[in-house]
């Protein structure tokens, strides 16, 4: 079940900029770290005094690819996996998040910049279960 | 209403971001895990220029201001052990995200221009985070 991809060092290196750039306003304008697993907190929580911001964030973030493939962008797209494999994958990033305190935006990018520990920690042990799924998935037990 | 204008700008740059950059390609995403099958490594540069960027950013506006330019502090996590539940719950993730090449990160800017199957995967995340929530709030000693 794996699709081939084209290798976009330029775009991806570019995108990669831009989400830092992302991350760097929302600290420097609101002090808070940009982690989708919180942000999600602003549907979960609706009552938080957090919480319009954090729709806001999100907003914005499911808006912009939607304003840009209107404005004639185009996003290469593939889920090369079946639906109810994407249901439970769901479940186990939800659990994991949550008991992870974050995910790869948290964790990954802003808790790596400030040279956070638990990040670093948390972020290689996901990478590493992440390579171990994929291989046993593809070439263990797959085809 | 600054505040909410601020993140929706750092929203939209993070979005289009994550966008140009192949995280929200669940395809491309599971590539980068597979240098024995059908590898593609820009994951690696994804991850590359987002950090460079956040760690210079970061250095410059805490050596410059004591405070956000709209909030009085800048709220940074404080937890500092390391413990099974952030090895265990990272651990999780990704094996989920192995399954289904969706991070949340990657999710949330997916469902503006691939919104199927993005939302079936993100109401299953919903789920999962309840269910996590729910199971953290229960005294200690139903669970052991």
């Amino acid at each position: 079940m794996s699709t081939v991809t084209e290798f976009t060092p330029f775009a991806s290196f570019i995108g990669g900029v831009l989400i830092g750039l992302g991350a760097v306003i929302l600290m420097g304008f609101n002090g808070r770290i940009a982690g989708m697993t919180a942000m999600l907190g602003g549907v979960l929580e609706p009552r938080s005094p957090d919480s319009p911001w954090r729709l806001a964030f999100l907003a914005g973030a499911i808006v912009a690819p939607l304003i840009a493939t209107l404005m004639g962008a185009e996003f290469a797209f593939a889920s090369p996996t079946t639906g109810v494999l994407l249901a439970i994958g769901g479940v186990i990033v939800g659990v994991g998040v949550t008991y992870g305190s974050g995910c790869t935006s948290g964790h990954g990018v802003c808790g790596l910049a400030r040279l956070s520990p638990r990040s670093l920690v948390a972020t290689l042990t996901f990478m590493a279960t992440t390579f171990l799924t994929v291989t046993l998935m593809r070439h263990v037990f797959g085809d | 209403m600054n505040r909410i204008l601020s993140a929706l700008v750092a929203g939209l740059v993070f979005g289009i971001g994550i966008a140009v950059s192949g995280m929200a390609n669940p395809a491309k995403v599971l590539n980068f895990f597979d240098p024995l099958g059908t590898w593609d490594p820009s994951l690696a540069f994804v991850m590359g220029g987002a950090l460079m960027t956040t760690f210079i950013g970061y250095r410059v506006i805490f050596g410059r201001r004591q405070a956000p330019l709209f909030d009085t502090k800048f709220h940074l996590p404080t937890a500092r052990t390391i413990d099974a539940r952030l090895i265990g719950g990272s651990a999780l993730f990704g094996v989920g995200w192995g399954i289904s090449g969706f991070c949340p990160g990657g999710a949330i800017p997916a469902l503006g221009f691939a919104p199927w199957p993005t939302a079936l995967f993100l109401i299953a995340m919903g789920a999962g985070i309840l269910l996590a929530r729910w199971l953290q709030a229960l005294p200690r000693r139903q669970i052991a």
